[in-house]
């Protein structure tokens, strides 16, 4: 049953709708691209869940084990014979749970995208996109060589661009676009280079030959990697570091944050799918996937992973509490629910009741997709029906939403942390984790999380109570049934995925982990995050003064925050300032005077030359005639006289 | 009456051959231009005529040489003369000094 080619025609279906659609939806099947899309990704979707079902319950384990599996690999392009880009498919317990993640949370928004995208004009386009994406998104879990996840990993960049910019009418999405364009291709830069120093020393690209060979204390490349040391920390280090910059420019961490709340310029379901459950998650999963090596072998790449994700964690969430675009907030609550899970890895080790924080890493990854994707979607819905992404726009909105409301409030709950929601449990063996091994991270994440219950119930009583909805104009419905049913399916989801075990399938090294659930220990966050919830309802339940009351008492504070701790404009000042005058302007001159002045001089050179002697061309018979005399004569005399 | 010696006639031919030259340089007109080639082309045909007599004279190769100059000599005329005609009709002159256009 379980063949290569039949999981393949999961990553080509959508391939393969993308070919369709972009090439001839725009002409010949305007209105029906949207079936067409949905139904290759509902088939797409339906194989990921027969694969899954597979491997978990029938053939991936061996002795209790999950084992890696190779299930089809093609030698793509050979460099030597031990060193050769292979195009293939990896099985094990992380890919396997995000085909789930990806199809299922793709195939949501391609349903919600039908009633969303209606009537757009370049809906065809839309849909071909949204393939491309989820083509490349799923070659990039289930890519089984280091090279074809970086190839993916260009190319579910370009999709985002693109998606990004779709309304390329508004200037504000095309300045979005680039602006994650460049951010994430100059973090691709370190990928790269992390990639290269990597597979110079192990003298491959193939992940399992890779992780075998930089794990294996007695390995000679091992050897040589360490001992190899630039500027203080071995080769390893900086491969490993360089490796976690792409991913961190992947996932908008810390100092590459910047392009993740503009990119909320793209469509809301686009937010939902790629800047929100799974694009964003890939520099999480890109360090899950090199994880043996990060933890066997180089601990201090995974301090810096531990670091980042908690400071960017903590620093999303301040500034989440300040924003007033809906979907701004949603976007810094990603960041800060992605910081948790890469310091969840940061902290966790390799294998047996250590290896737990890998697992609540990769159960937050999961659970995570459900919800978030359910905000956002949520949010479109609201945007679809407000026409606004401000907060002061709405408000008393839940009467008028009933569906809506209640699938939002079940994911803020996740989201907070409030047993029995999705996120409680994943986030419990995230802060259990990080109690178990480091005490400083471990308290700034329950104070995270508190920041979390309050930002997230700020929006929520924001957009459905404070004041009552003046409506402007006449409105449609709460929305189409197509944009109704994800809602509902996300919501269950985001009850239901907590009470999954997932210590018995996702884990580091595949045994099986059982999770004890402490009620004792859950007690503190919960508490906190109750804590942040009833602060949100003082100040956002009714319309009132207090929030401005507050906010102004620490004017300073508050202007900074919300103004993003002026990243934006120090990264402006870095490049136009800096960068442009000091390196741009100096190479522009020495471009504009230098080489073009010496390709100039060689060309003066030329024509000079060519006025002094084109006397000789003067048009006149008896010139030319004495010219020829002359060579006459001069070849008689030097035949005659000279050379003899 | 004495033989007239070979360089008498080498003579000869050397000055008509520098005449020839000295005409085709400083003459405008391009039908004494043709003409002054004539006498340089007459030039050689003396001196192989010359030289076939005094020094090869029980052989012809001089006199066939000097026939096929003369029958080339004439083809050339008419090549030339069409070209001068056709000037004439372009320019309205048969002047060097007027078609100096294919120049730099």
């Amino acid at each position: 049953m379980l063949d290569g080619k039949f999981i393949s025609l999961i990553v080509l279906l959508p391939l393969f709708s993308f070919l369709i659609l972009g090439l001839f939806g725009r002409k010949f099947f305007k209105t029906f691209s949207g079936i067409v899309g949905t139904t290759s990704i509902f088939a797409s979707a339906i194989i990921g869940f027969i694969t899954a079902y597979q491997y978990f319950f029938v053939i991936g384990q061996t002795n209790g084990v999950y084992k890696q599996i190779i299930a089809l690999k093609y030698t793509w392009l050979q460099f030597s014979p031990n060193v050769s880009i292979d195009m293939g498919i990896i099985l094990d317990p992380i890919s396997v749970m995000m085909i789930v993640v990806v199809t299922f949370i793709s195939l949501m928004v391609h349903i919600y995208s039908l009633g969303y995208m209606k009537g757009e004009e370049r809906f065809s386009v839309y849909y071909s996109f949204l393939s491309l994406f989820t083509f490349s998104m799923l070659g990039l879990v289930l890519a089984c060589n280091i090279f074809q996840i970086y190839m993916f990993w260009e190319l579910v960049g370009v999709s985002s661009f693109l998606l990004i910019g779709f309304y390329y009418d508004k200037p504000s999405a095309v300045a979005a676009s680039k602006k994650a364009f460049i951010v994430t291709r100059f973090a691709d830069l370190g990928f790269l280079i992390g990639i290269l120093i990597l597979s110079f020393n192990a003298h491959t690209l193939d992940f399992q030959t890779l992780i075998q060979r930089l794990t294996d204390p007695n390995s000679e490349y091992l050897h040589r990697i360490v001992s190899a040391s630039f500027l203080g920390a071995s080769a390893l280090t900086w491969g490993l570091v360089l490796v976690f910059m792409g991913g961190a420019g992947k996932s908008s961490m810390f100092p590459l944050h910047i392009w993740l709340p503009d990119a909320m310029e793209g469509p809301t379901p686009v937010s939902a799918l790629i800047h929100a459950a799974t694009m964003v998650v890939a520099g999480v999963y890109l360090v899950a996937r090199l994880f043996p090596i990060y933890a066997l072998s180089c601990p201090a790449a995974l301090h810096v992973v531990a670091y980042v994700g908690i400071f960017s964690s903590m620093f999303a969430a301040i500034i989440a509490c300040t924003q007033t675009d809906i979907k701004r907030v949603l976007a810094y609550s990603t960041m800060s629910q992605i910081g948790f899970m890469m310091f969840a890895l940061g902290v966790s080790s390799y294998g047996g009741e250590n290896g737990l924080g890998y697992m609540a890493s990769m159960f937050h990854l999961f659970t995570h997709a459900m919800f978030k994707a359910l905000l956002f979607l949520g949010a479109g819905a609201v945007i679809h029906y407000v026409h606004s992404n401000e907060m002061k726009d709405m408000g008393g909105l839940r009467k008028l939403m009933p569906i809506t409301h209640l699938t939002f409030l079940v994911a803020c709950l996740a989201i907070a942390g409030i047993p029995p929601f999705a996120g409680f449990f994943s986030k419990e063996e995230i802060l259990a984790a990080a109690f178990a091994s480091n005490p400083v991270i471990f308290y700034l994440a329950i104070a995270t999380a508190g920041l979390t219950a309050f930002y997230m119930f700020r929006l929520y009583f924001s957009i459905f109570w404070n004041k009552a909805f003046h409506s402007h104009s006449e409105h449609h419905g709460e929305g189409t049934g197509t944009m109704l049913l994800p809602l509902i399916i996300l919501g269950i989801c985001s009850i239901g995925v907590g009470f999954i075990p997932f210590g018995n399938f996702v884990t580091s090294d595949g045994n099986t982990l059982h999770t004890e659930f402490h009620p004792t220990f859950s007690i503190a966050p919960v508490l906190i995050a109750l804590g942040g919830i009833l602060l949100a309802m003082v100040f956002y339940k009714k319309e009132n003064e207090r929030p401005n009351r507050v906010a102004s008492s620490i004017k300073g504070i508050y202007t900074i925050t919300f103004h993003k701790f002026y990243f934006d404009e120090i990264y402006l000042f870095i490049t136009k300032k800096v960068i442009f005058n000091l390196i741009g302007r100096p190479a522009a001159w020495f471009d504009r005077n230098i080489v073009d002045g010496f390709m100039n001089l060689i060309a003066t050179i030329t024509q000079g030359i060519s006025t002094l002697i084109k006397g000789f061309q003067s048009g006149r018979v008896q010139n030319y005639a004495i010219y020829f005399f002359g060579g006459i004569i001069g070849f008689a005399i030097l035949f005659i006289y000279i050379w003899r | 009456m004495t033989e007239i010696p070979l360089q008498h006639v080498l003579f000869v031919s050397t000055a008509l051959f520098f005449i020839g030259v000295y005409g085709f340089f400083t003459r405008k007109n391009m039908i004494t231009m043709l003409m002054s080639v004539e006498l340089i082309l007459n030039s050689v045909n003396i001196n192989f005529i010359a030289f076939n007599k005094y020094l090869f004279a029980d052989k012809l190769d001089g006199i066939f040489f000097t026939i096929f100059i003369i029958v080339i000599a004439a083809a050339e005329a008419a090549v030339a003369i069409a070209i001068i005609i056709n000037l004439y009709r372009s320019h309205n002159s048969i002047d060097v000094d007027e078609t100096n256009e294919m120049k730099y």
